[in-house]
C-alpha cells in the first residue's frame, strides 16, 4: 500500500485535510517509544486504497521536541510515497521554511495550499503556476474546511508516486556554510548512514544533537582524527551557523514568495483585530474568560441534563427493563439475573446517563478550541500564570484536563522546558475531568438542583485555584531555576465547522463509551462480587465482602464528613475509573431499588455540608489509573506517578476536611 | 548589548529584529517562527502581559521577558 504523509505548521488546517481526504476511516494511536499521538487512515481512491499518516504539527524539523523528530523520522526513515506539506495560505511565507527542510530532505512533496479562501478574502494574489515552478513542487490550492480542492490534491499525488522526479531543493548558505556542508559531505557520503550525507552535514552545522550523537557513534567515522577535527573546528561558530542557516533558508522563501505572491498592505483592522481589542483586553480579557466558561457549564448543565438527560435514563430503564424480563423468561440462574440488573445495569446504566452531557461539554470546548480562542485564554491567563510562576500555555494543557487528564498529561509536552513541563504534569490532575461530572451532578441534584450551572462552576474554579497553589509550590520547591519563556501564535478567529466539533466529540465520548463497556464493566464486575460475598451476607450490605473493605477505609474520611463504607466504597473504585464512582454509588445505595432513586438516597446519606465535601474530596483525590499510568510514561519514572498518586490523595482528604469543618464552625450542616 | 528592545516599543509601532540575545532554544524558536534578523514586525498590543506582535501577517504573543531580549531597529 502506497503511504502519504502530511505534514505542517500548527494552525495550518492540517487535521482538517486529515478528516477530509480519510472520512471516518481513521486511527488513532502512539508512535512506538514516544508519547506523541499518531493518527492513520485510509483513502480510496479508484478503487486503490491509500494510507494517510498525520504527523504532528510542527514549524521545523529540528531536534526541538519529540514531535519534531517524530515527523522528520517518519519523512526520512519511513519511505512515504508522497508528503503533501499543508500551507496557510494566509502566511506563505512563514510556512514555507518547513517546506525548505522538506525539500532538503529530498521527499517527494506536494504542497496543498490550504485556507486559499481567506487568502483571496484578505486579497492575497498567487501565481500558483510559477510557484510549483520556483519551489520544484506541485502546488494544489485548498480549503479543506469546505472540501475545496480535495479532489485534486489527491490526483496530483497519485499520479506522482510513480513519477520519477528529482526533488532536491538547492538553498545556498552562502560561501561559508556550502564549504563546510561539502568537507561533511566528504565524510558522510562513505558511510551507509540512515539519513542523507547533504541533510546530515547540514543538521550537524545546526548543532543537531540528535545527529551529532548519531554521528559520532559511526565506528569509522569516531576513529576518524580528521573527521573529529571537523567537527571541533565547528563548534565555535555552531551558533551562527544555527541562526544563519534559518536566515538563509526565510531568504529562500522569500525570494519565492516575492515573485510569485501579492500580500496587499494591511491598512485594515481585520475582524481578528476588532474581536482581540476585546477578548484580549487589560481588564475584560480575564473576567470575559471567566464568563465564557461560566456559559459553557451552565449551557452543559441546561442542554445536557435538563433537555437531554431524562431521554438517556427512559432509554436505560428501558433497556434494563427488556433484559430483565427476557432472562426471567428463559429461566435465568437467580444469580444471572442480580448481576445483569443490580450490576451491570445499574452499574454501566448510572454511567450513560451522563453521556449526553458529555457530549455537549466536549462539543463546547471543541467549539472553544476551533475558534481559536484558546489560544488568547492562554494569553489572558500568562500574567497570572507568570505570577505563581508558571506561564500561560501551562493553562492550555489545564484547559484540555478538564476533557481528560489524560490528553491534559500529554498535551504538556507542548511545554519546551523541563520544569514547566514537570509542574504542568503534576497539576493537572486537579482539572476536573469529564469523567467527574457524573459524581458532582448526582449530589448537585439531590441538593442544589436550583443552582446547578454555579455550583459546577465553582467546583471547576476550585480545582484551577488548587492547581494553580500547588504549581507556585512546586516552582518554588521542587523545581528551582531555569526560567520559561512564553511564545504562541494567536491564530485568526475561524467559525468552527460542525463536522470538526462533532468528530472532536465523538473521539473523546467514544473513548468515554469505550471504558464505559470495557474498564467499568469490570470494576463493577469486580464489586459486584465482593458485594454479594460471602454466601449468606445480605448482598451490598454491610457484611458483604465490599461492605467490610468500607468499613475499613471509612474511618479515614469521618473528619471529612462523609464517614460511612459506601462513600469509601465509592472512592476507592473512583481510583480504577472516575466513571465507576457513580456506578458504584448506585450499586451500594441503590442496588435495592430502582436505579434513579440514586438522588434520593444521597439525599438521606449525606448533608448539603458532607455532599460539599464528598465533591471536593472527588475534585482532588487521586486521579484514575489512566492518569497515573500516563504520568508514569511522560516522566519515565515510577516515582513520580506513585508521587502523585500519594499527594493528591493528601490534598483532597485535607480539602474536604477543611470544607467540612469549616462549614460546621460557620453553621453550616 | 544596547538598543530598543521590544519591550520598549509602543502600540502600532514597525520595526525590525536586530538581534535576539536569549538562551539558544528560545532564540532558535524564535527564529524559526519568522523573527529572524531583519524580519519586519509590527506591535498589536504592548500595555499589559505578553506583547503581540504581527508578523508575516500573523500574530505572535511573546511573554515580556522573552521579549525584553528582542533587540529592534525601530
Amino acid at each position: 500500500m502506497n503511504t502519504i504523509a502530511l505534514v505542517g505548521n500548527p494552525n495550518s488546517g492540517k487535521t482538517t485535510l486529515f478528516n477530509a481526504l480519510t472520512g471516518s476511516n481513521q486511527h488513532v494511536g502512539n508512535w512506538p517509544g514516544v508519547t506523541v499521538e499518531k493518527k492513520e487512515g485510509n483513502l480510496k481512491f479508484n478503487e486503490i486504497i491509500y494510507n494517510i499518516v498525520d504527523l504532528p504539527g510542527t514549524y521545523s524539523l529540528g531536534a526541538f521536541s519529540e514531535d519534531e523528530i517524530v515527523a522528520r523520522d517518519f519523512i526520512l526513515k519511513g519511505n512515504p510515497d508522497i508528503v503533501i506539506n499543508v500551507i496557510d495560505a494566509t502566511n506563505i511565507e512563514r510556512n514555507l521554511y518547513l517546506t525548505t527542510q522538506l525539500l532538503e530532505m529530498g521527499a517527494k512533496v506536494i504542497v496543498a495550499l490550504n485556507m486559499i479562501d481567506e487568502a483571496e478574502a484578505k486579497n492575497i494574489k498567487f501565481d500558483i503556476e510559477a510557484l510549483s515552478n520556483k519551489l520544484g513542487a506541485p502546488v494544489v490550492p485548498t480549503v479543506a474546511s469546505k472540501r475545496i480542492g480535495i479532489e485534486e490534491l489527491i490526483k496530483t499525488s497519485v499520479e506522482l508516486i510513480d513519477k520519477d522526479i528529482d526533488f532536491k531543493a538547492n538553498i545556498s548558505y552562502g560561501k561559508d556554510i556550502d564549504r563546510e556542508i561539502n568537507k561533511l559531505k566528504g565524510f558522510l557520503s562513505d558511510r551507509e548512514l540512515e539519513y542523507p550525507p547533504q541533510w546530515l552535514a547540514i543538521k550537524l552545522l545546526e548543532g543537531d544533537q540528535y545527529v551529532y550523537d548519531l554521528v559520532t557513534k559511526d565506528e569509522y567515522l569516531s576513529s576518524s582524527d580528521d573527521f573529529k577535527d571537523v567537527i571541533n573546528s565547528l563548534k565555535d561558530d555552531i551558533e551562527s551557523y544555527e541562526l544563519e542557516i534559518i536566515d538563509k533558508r526565510y531568504e529562500f522563501a522569500s525570494d519565492i514568495t516575492d515573485k510569485t505572491v501579492v500580500v496587499p498592505s494591511q491598512t485594515k483592522e481585520t475582524t481578528t483585530d476588532k474581536i482581540d481589542k476585546i477578548l484580549t483586553h487589560k481588564w475584560l480579557g480575564l473576567p470575559i474568560f471567566a464568563l465564557i466558561m461560566l456559559a459553557v457549564f451552565h449551557l452543559t448543565f441546561t442542554i445536557g441534563e435538563d433537555l437531554l438527560g431524562g431521554l438517556m435514563v427512559n432509554l436505560v430503564e428501558f433497556i434494563g427493563s427488556v433484559i430483565e424480563d427476557f432472562l426471567v423468561g428463559i429461566n435465568s440462574p437467580a444469580w444471572l439475573i442480580s448481576f445483569v440488573t443490580e450490576g451491570v445495569i445499574n452499574g454501566v446504566g448510572a454511567v450513560l446517563e451522563f453521556v449526553p452531557l458529555i457530549v455537549v461539554l466536549y462539543m463546547l470546548m471543541g467549539f472553544l478550541e476551533d475558534s481559536g480562542y484558546m489560544a488568547r485564554a492562554a494569553y489572558v491567563m500568562d500574567n497570572i500564570m507568570r505570577a505563581l510562576g508558571l506561564q500561560g500555555k501551562t493553562f492550555i494543557s489545564m484547559i484540555i484536563g478538564f476533557g481528560c487528564n489524560v490528553p491534559g498529561v500529554m498535551a504538556t509536552r507542548t511545554l519546551e522546558n523541563k520544569k514547566d513541563r514537570m509542574i504542568a504534569t503534576l497539576i493537572n490532575p486537579f482539572m476536573s475531568c469529564g469523567a467527574r461530572l457524573p459524581i458532582y451532578l448526582v449530589f448537585i441534584g439531590a441538593f442544589f438542583p436550583d443552582n446547578g450551572g454555579l455550583v459546577l462552576f465553582l467546583i471547576y474554579l476550585l480545582g484551577i485555584v488548587v492547581a494553580l497553589l500547588m504549581g507556585k509550590l512546586f516552582s518554588k520547591t521542587l523545581f528551582k531555576g531555569e526560567a520559561s519563556y512564553f511564545i504562541m501564535e494567536l491564530p485568526p478567529y475561524r467559525l468552527p465547522t460542525l463536522r470538526n466539533v462533532l468528530r472532536n466529540m465523538w473521539d473523546n465520548v467514544s473513548g468515554f463509551l469505550k471504558r464505559a463497556g470495557t474498564t467499568i464493566f469490570v470494576v463493577i464486575t469486580v464489586l459486584w462480587i465482593l458485594a454479594v460475598l460471602p454466601l449468606g451476607a445480605e448482598p451490598y450490605g454491610k457484611d458483604s465482602l465490599l461492605g467490610q473493605i468500607g468499613l475499613f477505609i471509612a474511618p479515614i474520611f469521618k473528619p471529612a464528613g462523609f464517614g460511612t463504607w459506601q462513600a469509601a466504597v465509592g472512592l476507592f473504585s473512583g481510583i480504577a475509573a472516575k466513571e465507576a464512582v457513580v456506578a458504584t454509588l448506585g450499586m451500594v445505595y441503590a442496588g435495592i431499588g430502582e436505579g434513579t432513586e440514586l438522588i434520593k438516597v444521597i439525599q438521606d446519606a449525606f448533608t448539603p455540608l458532607s455532599a460539599v465535601a464528598f465533591m471536593v474530596m472527588t475534585l482532588l483525590y487521586t486521579p484514575c489509573a489512566a492518569v497515573i499510568g500516563t504520568v508514569k510514561k511522560e516522566t519515565n519514572s515510577y516515582k513520580w506517578a506513585v508521587f502523585m498518586a500519594l499527594y493528591t490523595f493528601a490534598i483532597g482528604w485535607i480539602g474536604a476536611t477543611l470544607v467540612f469543618q469549616i462549614g460546621r464552625l460557620l453553621g453550616f450542616s | 548589548m544596547t538598543g530598543t528592545s521590544l519591550c520598549q516599543l509602543n502600540c502600532g509601532d514597525d520595526a525590525t529584529v536586530k538581534k535576539i540575545c536569549a538562551g539558544c532554544c528560545a532564540t532558535r524558536r524564535l527564529y524559526e517562527m519568522g523573527f529572524n534578523t531583519g524580519a519586519k514586525l509590527k506591535v498589536v498590543k504592548n500595555d499589559f502581559g505578553p506583547v503581540i506582535v504581527s508578523l508575516l501577517g500573523n500574530k505572535v504573543a511573546i511573554g515580556r521577558g522573552l521579549a525584553e531580549k528582542i533587540m529592534v531597529n525601530d
